[in-house]
This record gives structure tokens, sequence and C-alpha cells, in this order.
């Protein structure tokens, strides 16, 4: 007779390794009580609270915002905190640590590769008006339609699924990969910057966006939907067009001045002295 | 540069085969190679048998005696249907990789419409496209 | 050359060998299906010898035979050294591999350059 009632427990099968005592990684499996709602990140919790106190992980936030929870859960890179275990298909949830990163102990990879890799597409606005930088006088000129242009790629947590997905990067740890990629072509593409000469000297080599062949992992595992993949293929673009003599990056956003000639009306009081 | 602190935990070629649960154009990724290093394989030999008409009737005749057969008939045919998908899924490639047919960036909205869905339709497209000129190729090595 | 020229070349490339090997596997291949004048015009096969002969003597399949073994020998080249490049091999391992790809690709080249002209040449003497 068909049971339609939703499940009170859940097995967690988790990857453990803890580099003094272990050999090698190995699968735990973990049995635990299930209330409707639970995300994975609680279920860890709850195993470590009861059954392992010695389970590690990365989480901060909770709330799919921090980036910290990335971890490969049933076959794809996911946020533990942003995935339910009801959307889980089986009723087992296998939880391992993100792929292509080392692994320092059970859940916690090692990201600092991604980071440097990341450090090294030069990710803040490259002017040539520096003092205007240091001692801004306004604001920078910039539409809504050139805001669109990069602000998807802005959304950018820096979780790592994207790097976990990558087929390249399975193999090649030399290949910037998606998220480096992703965030110099929201830096090469925001109206504000100049620096595409200065990144192309990474970007034109062999670690830049030609060892990405479009698989498309990234965009598909991105919990934010920065969709990297897309900026990866733009940058592309850029750079082919570049190559061609077709396109030269546009001369960075100018600032806006406070407009001159205006009288201040009776009875509103002058602004405060600046601190900066 | 680039730290070793603890085990090492890369997919390796297993990430291009597949090392979990992946979408249809990671598929279509890996099929594009494969067919690729066996067009490669096949073009160099194709070099070499056919410059043997350089040489007149007799080494030519000697050369397409040394690949006939049903083995190379069937080869010849997988040839034919390599390409078949190969310079379909290449067109696709070609205009998505300068980031054509992928959509304009948009401020992102869960659920997520990414490149990989805006050239979607396109991929089927040139799939079944690929599907027919590798059947009616079939047709005409039959014939 | 940087990766951002060469694979511009690999697309370019590409697009050649979409229209020329298309062509070729058209004339050799769908013959049965899509007659043309090109692919018989000694009656029987594509593959028969007098085909082939009036095939070589046209100026136009010597210059598309060697612009398709050019493009095509890059592209191949191109691609198989990505794939293995990727697998992450030594810098010198690299640079050994450049080497082989550029040696094996100029001498297929040679090769079948020499024969288009041979094929050229030869039988408009004949």
């Amino acid at each position: 007779m068909a049971d339609n009632t939703v499940p009170t427990e859940v097995v967690f099968r988790i990857r453990r390794f803890d580099p003094t005592t272990d050999a090698e990684p190995h699968w735990e499996d973990y049995r635990i009580p299930y209330p409707p709602g639970m995300t994975v990140l609680e279920g860890l919790k709850q195993i470590k609270e009861t059954l392992s106190p010695t389970l590690a992980w990365r989480s901060s936030c909770r709330m799919g915002v921090c980036g910290s929870c990335g971890m490969f859960i049933n076959g794809r890179p996911r946020l533990a905190c942003n995935t339910q275990v009801s959307e889980l298909a089986s009723g087992l949830v296998t939880v391992a640590p993100l792929p292509n990163f080392n692994i320092i102990r059970d859940l916690v990879p090692d990201l600092v590769p991604m980071f440097q890799a990341h450090a090294e597409t030069q990710p803040y606005l490259i002017r040539a008006d520096t003092a205007e930088q240091q001692q801004p006088t306004g604001e920078f000129w910039q539409s809504a339609h050139q805001l669109e242009q990069y602000l998807q790629f802005s959304y950018c947590i820096k979780c790592g699924c994207c790097m976990a997905g990558c087929p390249t990067y399975a193999t090649d740890p030399h290949y910037v990969g998606p998220m480096p990629l992703g965030q110099a072509h929201r830096y090469n593409s925001d109206s504000r910057d100049g620096g595409f000469a200065s990144r192309k000297q990474l970007l034109s080599g062999e670690r830049g966006p030609w060892r990405c062949h479009f698989a498309g992992e990234c965009s598909r595992v991105c919990p934010k939907g920065v969709d990297p993949a897309r900026a990866i293929q733009l940058m592309k673009r850029q750079l082919v067009f570049d190559y061609l003599k077709l396109w030269k990056q546009p001369r960075p956003a100018s600032t806006a001045k406070p407009p001159a000639g205006l009288k201040r009306r009776d009875g509103i009081p002058e602004a405060p002295p600046r601190t900066i | 540069m680039i730290e070793n602190k603890g085990r090492p935990n890369r997919l390796g070629l297993k990430g291009w085969l597949g090392g979990g649960r992946w979408g249809f154009e990671r598929y279509l990724y890996t099929l594009h190679r494969l067919t690729g290093l066996g067009l490669l394989a096949y073009f160099v030999l194709h070099i070499v048998i056919t410059s043997s008409r350089a040489l007149g009737e007799h080494a030519w005749a000697r050369a397409m005696g040394s690949v006939t057969g049903p083995v190379f008939r069937v080869g010849e045919y997988l040839v034919f249907a390599a390409f078949a998908f190969h310079a379909l899924n290449g067109i696709r490639l070609a205009l998505v990789e300068l980031g054509f047919a992928i959509g304009n960036p948009i401020e992102p909205v869960y659920p997520y419409r990414t490149s990989v869905d805006e050239q979607r339709p396109l991929a089927i497209g040139v799939m079944i496209f690929a599907a027919i000129l590798a059947i009616v190729g079939g047709i005409g090595f039959l014939k | 050359m940087r990766d951002q020229h060469l694979w511009t070349w690999h697309i370019g490339a590409g697009a050649v060998i979409l229209v020329l090997l298309g062509l070729h596997m058209t004339i050799m291949h769908l013959d049965t299906i899509l007659p043309l004048a090109i692919s018989t015009p000694q009656g029987g096969k594509p593959i028969d010898w007098l085909n082939v002969v009036e095939r070589g003597k046209d100026v136009f399949f010597l210059v598309t035979y060697v612009l398709l073994l050019g493009a095509a020998l890059f592209h191949g080249f191109y691609g198989l050294r990505n794939i293995l490049f990727e697998l992450n091999p030594g810098a010198g391992t690299k640079k050994t591999l450049n080497g082989l790809f550029l040696a094996a690709g100029f001498v297929l080249f040679a090769v079948g350059t020499w024969a288009a002209w041979a094929g050229f040449t030869v039988a408009r003497g004949a």
C-alpha cells in the first residue's frame, strides 16, 4: 500500500577525512530526524550536535549570501544552506567536499588557489586618474544601460561552485577558472573602468578564457544566477574583436562635477564638514 | 604560486566524461572532443593515402585497395557522422563562444534563465540538423 | 603566438573548413543523392582514378584543396594541443608538443600541397 506520509528520518552519507588519522577519505552514514523544510546545512549541524562532533565544514550566513558552504551534494555543487533535503530526489543525501580543490578536512576545501587566481585578474577599477579615486570630488557618470552590462556578474559570492563544475578546471589547475574570469569581465565591462589593456596580459595567454569550451556547468550550478559562462563568452568576443582591431575599450566614465551657480534656499542648513 | 595544502581532490578526466549529474552541453563538449580526435586521426591517414595520386594510377589503385572492405566502409561512414556532429556543433560553439545567441546580461531573478538556457534552442536545432545530415549521408553510403 | 590570436584563427579555420569540407563531402559522398557534374565527370564513382585526375586538373580544386588542407591541419592540431595541454603537462612537455605539432603540421601540409600540385601539373601535361 502506497505510503504518502512525509518521511521522518533521512540518511546523510558524508565524505569524511581527517588528515591526522585517515589515509583516505571514506563515506560514513548518519541517520537523523527529518523535519520538513530542513536544509542540508541544518542536517550537518544536527549530525555534529548529536552523532559526530568531529564533523567539519564551513558555513556562516545560512541564507545563501556569504558563499562559505559550497559542497558537492547528490552529484552537483550546491550551497548547503540553499539546498532543501526535499529537493533531492532520493531519500539519501550524499555530501562531499567541493571537487577540484584540495581537501583540508572533511567538507572543507582549500579555496586559496581560486582566490589567488581572482587577485591576478585585477578585480578592481583601474583608471588613470588615481588622484580622483583616492580623493573623490564627485560620482562617476553611469547610465542604467551601462550598469546592466556588468550588474549580473557583480552578484558573485565567490562560493566556488562554478569552479567545481568546470571540466577544464577538473584537469588543469593553471586555468584561471570561471569565477576569476567572470569577475575580470565584470570589471572590463564596467563603464567606469579603464583596465582592459592591463588585464589583457593575463587574459590573452593560455590561462585565459581560451580554455573554456562552453560546457555551461558553471552557469547551471551558480547559486546566485551570475552566469559566468555568459561573462566568459562575452569576454572572448571582446578579446577577439580587440585582436582584429574591431573594438576598443571606451574611455572610462568621467566624474560628475557638482553643478555650479546654484543658490542655497533660505532655511536649509549647510552640510557638515567632509570627513575624508 | 599555487599552494599545495591538503589532499588533492580534482575530478580529473572523469570530469570531462561526467563526474556527477551534469547537463546536456557538457556531454556535447565531450562528444565534440571525441569526434575531433577521430576526425584528426582519419585526416592524417587521409592525407597520406590520397597523396598517392601524385604517383600515378597504379599508386592510386594500390592505396585505394588498401582501404577497401566492410570495416573501412563502416569507418568512413563513422567519419562522415562525426563530421556532421562536429561541424554543426562547431557552428553553435563558434556563435556562442563569440557571445552571440546567449542573451544579454540581465538582473538575475530566480529561477535563473542562464546563457545555457538561452542557447538551448540553438543546440537542439543543430543536433537535429546533424542527425538529418548523418542519416542522409548514411543513405548515400548504403547505395 | 598568444592563445588570443591562435583561438581567433582556430574559429576562422573552422568556418573555412565548414564550407570547403562540406563541399568535399557533398562531391565525394552525396553524389548518389545530389548528383553534381563535378562529382563524376567521367562517370562511375567520385573516387575513380579518371574523376580524380579530372578534378586534379582544375585550378579551383587546386586552390580549395590547399586551403582546406592548411585550415584543417591548423584547426585539428590546435584542438589536439588544447586537449593535451588541459591535461596539465609540464612546461618542457608543452614546448616539445608545440614543436611536434608545428613539425607534423608543416610536413603534412607539404605532402598534401605536393600531391595537389603534382595532380595539377602532371595531369595537364599528360
